[in-house]
């Protein structure tokens, strides 16, 4: 027999699917979100988010080649580059070059790698290295340009008129100072659907967030499950504060196009590695992010919510994966 | 339309050979006959070197006293020996080879190619059915082999209401289901009357998917005209619907609890289209189980086929007619591409569970690099049983044997959507049997243990 037969065990077939083209799938659902960001804020959200990348894939690579002393290339699965677009849409546009390539070593040095890298890290590396920017850097990271400013200006803080709040931040005051009057300084709904509002680099445009959903979902990357559930549980609960006092609580609708909501919903819950396995597990997860997130607005001190609370949920993703598990074939006896 | 309610996936279908009639193989030189081509206990010969036989002669008795079936010679001619051969699991079996002269055939064996119904035969009992095809040494078709006289006389604490043909031949590429039904219509709906009468049940279902719509409208359109207790279900085109427990949800919509559940604790008995034929072949015709319809395809073949080939010819003889293997490494699957199995060698017989022979390319059949999982939980939604792959692989590896068989591993099909939808390429359903196979031998050891 002059043929060399393979022998291995079955399936012989593979749907062609791959961590690649899931990633990449991912990135491709940003970049509308990203155009918008460079609509609103010129090129310097352009300039942010190539640095974030380009330092977190440079982390990667040097922890894998020097410090692990992998000979594979851990880079090319993609997960680096998404986790450098994620973290600079999660600051704003014209923040200091060196607080972004912090932010990407914490986040990739610290908060993947140490755990093991691709598919062991507890939490999102992209809200961990935010969560620890906030923290550190409390000024820089709420110092919001205004948008508008020209495509290719790079923005300057100190001119006056250069920044501004952010709406959940006027919200937040309005609330507390009991001053009807700074409610009027809110942007319109359609100014906040289409990213014309302060606010970090890629959280500001709802309808390009939204596209992003539609993409990942028609591409089957996620499922419906998270963000739906995130999304529905905000409006029903900051929808009921509201409906018991308008003049204290916000607008469902502000709550959801504002601040991160949307793009926590869309990208940052549904990260792979931090969210529950089975659907029941993922409506579990989104309910409590959804709860949380309109608890820490509206009591917090903290007007943003929702990075937050999808770290507190990714503590728990263990928990809800051992206790909620899928419904097993013939579990039920059916109906006679 | 219908289908099952959890899990599935969709492989590409590539049914090459969808539109190929049903060819008569050649004889082989050498037929081989191994004795363990049944669940159950291998079979017993019952022929000696040198003996003469005909086409339909039998050449090995059931085991006494276990699940086993007979076995018939497809050929005339001479035992040459009994030695063993190794067949499609990868094992040496014992087996019978018959050097072939001519092609006699017995006498009681009906060879027109009139129809016989019911109708010509009323006087025929579910007792004598049920003899027939235990002489007939009928199995399961579709690939599983379970002895057909087992199923047809289930436990007296259950009772069947449908016989549900499996029409639905879930598995890529494989044709042999789909042209039986086309040239063969008349005679299987004849068998799957002569099922639903050997299980006294008065309601048949025959599942089909909807890739096969010719078939589809033919049946329905015969069982309208003849057999108004019949109804042939289209069905969603989703893997493994073929499944017994998928196909019975998809159709009845009951599922079957876990193991030892059997399908007939919900009502329904399953068998496979070609099991029908032969049933029908074996009742009106008195001819015994010995040939089989094949589909031999795969992309690199000059000229996928169906062939009606005689058991125990050599898969090498079927692939050459349809071509022969392409050159440099390629991978011979003896079944389809979801559950077939990779051959040794091409010298593997066609025995009665035989479905396909599947010619891959080594590049169209390697194994993606595994990576590390990402807990994207595809495989959880791509199982069918509802089970959590990702974990029953990883603590299989573990060697966490009691947490695995927390998890159900026992309810494992193996049918390989987890691996097929990996976007990791991990190699999930090899840990998962190895987990499986292990657990299942704990299980049996603590039986023995407890009645000690």
């Amino acid at each position: 027999m002059a043929n060399i037969l393979n022998v291995s065990l079955s399936p012989h077939v593979h749907s062609g699917d791959s961590v690649q083209k899931n990633m990449y799938w991912v990135v491709a659902a940003l970049v509308p979100a990203l155009l918008c960001s460079f609509i609103s804020f010129g090129v310097g959200a352009i300039i942010t988010t190539a640095i974030s990348v380009a330092a977190c894939v440079l982390t990667e690579w040097v922890i894998n080649k020097f410090m692990l002393k992998n000979p594979k290339c851990t880079v090319c699965d993609g997960s680096a580059i998404l986790t450098g677009i994620l973290l600079a849409f999660n600051m704003p546009s014209n923040i200091a070059p060196w607080i972004v390539v912090i932010g990407a070593i914490f986040a990739i040095g610290v908060v993947k790698m140490t755990f093991g890298g691709l598919g062991c890290n507890l939490f999102n590396p992209a809200l961990a290295g935010r969560a620890f920017l906030l923290i550190s850097f409390p000024v820089d990271m709420t110092t919001w340009p205004n948008p508008g400013q020209g495509l290719f200006t790079l923005v300057d803080n100190s001119v006056d008129g250069a920044t501004g709040a952010t709406p959940l931040a006027l919200m937040k005051a309005a609330f507390k100072t009991g001053d009807p009057k700074m409610l009027e300084q809110l942007p319109s709904l359609q100014d906040m659907l289409l990213g014309n509002t302060g606010g970090c680099l890629g959280e500001v445009c709802a309808a390009a967030l939204i596209l992003g959903l539609i993409i990942l979902l028609v591409k089957k990357v996620i499922t419906w499950h998270i963000p739906v559930s995130i999304i529905l549980t905000v409006v029903v609960f900051s929808g009921l504060l509201n409906l018991a006092n308008p003049q204290a609580y916000a607008n469902p609708l502000v709550e959801v196009l504002s601040g991160g909501l949307l793009l926590g919903a869309v990208f940052m819950a549904t990260d792979y590695v931090t969210s529950p396995m089975c659907a029941k597990g993922q409506i579990v997860y989104g309910i409590a992010i959804g709860a949380l997130t309109v608890i820490i607005r509206t009591y917090g001190a903290y007007p943003e919510g929702m990075s937050f609370a999808i770290l507190i949920m990714n503590a728990f993703t263990p928990l809800i994966n051992s206790k909620f598990k899928p419904k097993r074939f013939g579990e039920v006896p059916a109906k006679k | 339309m219908k289908t099952f309610r959890i899990g599935g996936v969709h492989p590409a279908e590539n049914k090459l050979s969808a539109a190929e009639p049903i060819k008569v193989a050649e004889l082989p030189k050498v037929a081989v006959f191994p004795m363990g081509q049944h669940i159950g206990a291998p079979a017993v010969p019952c022929v000696q070197k040198g003996d003469k036989v005909k086409v339909g002669t039998r050449i090995a008795n059931p085991m006494e006293k276990a699940l086993s079936t007979c076995i018939y010679s497809s050929v005339s001619g001479t035992v040459q020996k009994i030695d063993t051969i190794i067949d499609a699991s990868g094992y040496a079996k014992p087996a019978v080879f018959i050097t072939v002269e001519g092609d006699e055939w017995e006498e009681s064996i009906d060879r027109s190619d009139k129809l016989v119904t019911l109708k010509d035969k009323p006087e025929l009992t579910p007792e004598d059915i049920i003899n027939k095809v235990k002489e007939a040494g009928i199995v399961g078709m579709g690939g599983a082999c379970f002895p057909t006289h087992v199923k047809l006389m289930p436990p007296p604490q259950f009772k069947p209401e449908w016989v549900i043909i499996n029409a639905v031949e879930c598995e890529p590429y494989l044709t042999a289901d789909h042209r039986l039904m086309l040239e063969k219509a008349d005679e299987v709906l004849v068998g799957v009357d002569l099922l639903m009468m050997a299980a006294k049940v008065k309601k048949g279902y025959i599942g089909i998917e909807e890739n096969k719509p010719d078939a589809i409208k033919l049946l329905s359109e015969k069982c309208k005209a003849q057999y108004p207790n019949i109804e042939v279900v289209p069905l969603k085109t989703k893997y493994p619907q073929g499944g017994e427990k998928q196909l019975i949800d998809a159709v009845v919509r009951r599922q079957v609890p876990a193991p030892p559940a059997l399908p007939v604790s919900v009502g329904a008995i399953i068998q496979n289209v070609g099991t029908a034929y032969a049933v029908y072949e074996a009742v009106m015709k008195n001819k015994p189980l010995f040939e089989r319809v094949v589909t031999v395809t795969g992309k690199q073949l000059s000229k996928p086929s169906n062939f009606l080939t005689r058991m125990g010819t050599p898969m090498s003889q079927l692939i050459e007619a349809c071509g022969g293997l392409p050159d440099g490494d390629c991978k011979v699957i003896g079944g389809g591409p979801m559950m077939g199995k990779a051959l040794l060698n091409t010298e593997v017989p066609i025995c009665k569970g035989s479905s396909g022979v599947l010619i891959m390319s080594g590049k169209e059949a390697r194994r993606g690099e595994p990576q590390p999982c990402i807990r994207c939980a595809k495989c959880v939604s791509a199982c069918p049983m509802g089970l959590e792959p990702y974990l029953l692989a990883t603590a299989s590896g573990k060697k966490m044997w009691d947490k695995v068989e927390g998890e159900d591993i026992t309810s494992c099909i193996e049918c390989g959507s987890c691996q097929f939808t990996c976007p990791s390429n991990r190699p999930l359903l090899d840990l998962i049997r190895m987990g499986k196979q292990t657990v299942m031998g704990n299980i049996r050891a603590r039986q023995m243990a407890a009645k000690k």
